[in-house]
């Protein structure tokens, strides 16, 4: 399996001419059915992924330009909710997950978080005016203390997604075991297993179809929020030594993406600010990876069918939040996509918080881009850490401080 | 024939206390179920309730509640899916206890069938575009 079938320059050279084979990772699914992995192989020089899903830990950079006279910004607003200013002079952060700045939270529970920074991104990459509210506390050489002022995607300077994690491979199955019901960032749950929701494109998800992180790395050209960006690096809490099944994929969540893409060529129907009652505000991401098909065992991977993937189903009334570990079993993406499993011997609806039509708009998208020359692949400049690499996800190791003094 | 339909009723403040909706039972013999009410004395009162009965009974009876100044309106007119809005995730279909929400297959859509609301509003609390809303 290990014989090269192409390179990056050759299918880029196919890409160039209309020349390229590209299909999604749906449509790769029945071909390989049909006409077995080694003949694929040789046929299919491209296979596209997609996801939509919400991904809490998203956000953009932007410069506003400077003021007259100039200004420090320590403090700013964007229609009223916090940017992170910490940075040089009139640069910020939004993270998707801010809430609006008078937000009243969950005092009245469940709380609505219905404007937040994802919800700033969606409308500046909509072209909506955004009231900027910006305070400095002054100094000889930024001497302006205030500023408010309507900002526009098209004025800023720079503008940029950057996303420390994006794109779950595999995630949990959440459910409630508890009598009341549970709102959660997996939406709300109802008591004594009312409800079941996951949250992954399975069979379309993008490290899904690359589970050991053989073509994806830093540097991977993707498809980010309906525009292009590239993987920066490995997202957040990516973990790839979790337990695999005999396929390779990860039995749990297990490698993530950090990714980065220029706002002002995304799309507001691919970045979507939402609201998660009780829990916060966050912001769906459309995000596609293409994957070239080097040799027959890439194309092997990215045949994985939904039944093949296992989520572990996880009570959020105890296991998450007191992180015991527990897991009350497994389902496959092709039994959740059914609309019912079993737990515990009792039938539970359960339903996607990420968009399966979506993830596949954007697989065909990213289909369409290459096939008509405007999306070439780029050869990743450094791997991600793989499942021995060493790299594991643990718990923050707490330690006690008494009287100031740090203890060991 | 015996057919069902959802209704709203709206009762004004000075009705809450007159037993009304009970003559659909003892003047029009039609069966009735209700979802949901909330009436409480000197406030507007408002019930969902699904009527069950011959359809020329059951318009009879809406009419007897419309002359004695209750409003009338159709539950379908109430829950809404604002489709510009709808991202097709499917966090409303679990939580739906009658599948008027589902996901359409195989273009995995999320659908919503009016016809089977019964106004519980669990999908206003669970859609995180606001693409549900409620206007009872």
């Amino acid at each position: 399996m290990g014989e090269k079938l192409r390179t990056y320059e050759e299918i880029n050279e196919k890409i160039r001419q209309g020349k390229a084979v590209v299909v999604t990772a749906e449509e790769v699914i029945d071909l390989v059915e049909e006409k077995g992995v080694e003949k694929v192989a040789q046929e299919v020089d491209v296979v596209t992924t997609g996801t939509f899903g919400v991904m809490c830990s998203s956000g953009a950079f932007f410069n506003i330009g400077h003021t007259k006279p100039r200004m420090k910004v320590s403090e700013a607003y964007l229609n009223g909710v916090m940017a992170y200013s910490g940075l040089a002079a009139v640069d910020f952060y939004i993270g998707a997950a801010q809430v609006a700045q008078d937000d009243p939270l969950n005092k009245i529970h469940p709380g609505e978080f219905k404007y937040g920074g994802g919800h700033v991104i969606q409308d500046l990459v909509a072209g909506k005016d955004v009231l900027l509210e910006a305070y400095g506390y002054g100094t000889d050489c930024y001497p302006r203390r205030k500023l408010v002022t309507w900002i526009n995607l098209a004025d800023l300077n720079e503008a940029y997604l950057f996303n420390p994690r994006n794109a779950y491979q595999n995630y949990n199955v959440a459910v409630n075991l508890s009598s009341k019901t549970l709102y959660t960032y997996m939406g709300v749950l109802l008591p004594k297993l009312g409800n079941a929701n996951y949250s992954s494109a399975g069979q379309l998800s993008p490290l899904l179809n690359d589970p050991f992180y053989r073509v994806i790395g830093v540097g991977t050209r993707i498809f980010l929020g309906g525009g292009v960006g590239y993987v920066a690096w490995q997202g957040t809490q990516h973990n790839p030594g979790v337990e695999r099944n005999e396929r390779g994929i990860p039995k749990d969540g297990a490698g993530t993406l950090a990714v980065i893409g220029d706002l002002k060529g995304m799309n507001a129907n691919w970045l979507w600010g939402v609201s998660m009652r009780g829990y916060g505000c966050s912001m769906a991401v459309g995000l596609g990876v293409p994957i070239p098909i080097l040799d027959e065992e890439t194309l092997y991977y990215c045949a994985v069918k939904d039944e093949d993937i296992l989520a572990p189903v996880i009570d959020y009334s105890d296991a998450y939040p007191n992180g015991t570990g527990e897991i009350l079993g497994y389902a496959s993406y092709a039994q959740l996509r059914q609309g019912k499993i079993k737990i515990e011997g009792k039938e539970v609806p359960a339903a996607s918080l990420s968009s399966y039509s979506r993830a596949r708009e954007i697989a065909l998208t990213l289909k369409d881009w290459i096939q008509k020359g405007d999306f070439t692949l780029t050869q990743p400049v450094l791997p991600l850490p793989g499942k021995d690499a060493g790299a594991r996800f643990h718990n923050l190791p707490e330690r006690p401080v008494n009287n100031g003094r740090v203890g060991r | 024939m015996n057919s069902s339909q959802k209704v709203v009723l709206r009762f004004p403040p000075e009705l809450v206390e007159r037993p009304l909706v009970c003559e659909l039972a003892l003047q029009f013999g039609l069966h009735f179920n209700i979802m949901r009410a909330s009436i409480s004395p000197h406030r507007e009162g408002l019930m969902v309730i699904e009527i069950i009965g011959e359809k020329k009974k059951q318009e009879e009876g809406l009419q007897f509640l419309e002359e004695n100044g209750l409003e009338v309106e159709s539950l379908s007119q109430d829950i809404k899916m604002v489709e510009e809005r709808c991202i097709h995730c499917g966090s409303c279909v679990g939580v739906c206890p009658t599948e008027a929400l589902y996901v359409e297959k195989p273009s995995y859509l999320v659908k919503y069938d009016e016809t089977q609301c019964i106004a519980c509003e669990m999908c206003v609390l669970a859609c995180p575009t606001h693409a549900m809303e409620a206007l009872l």
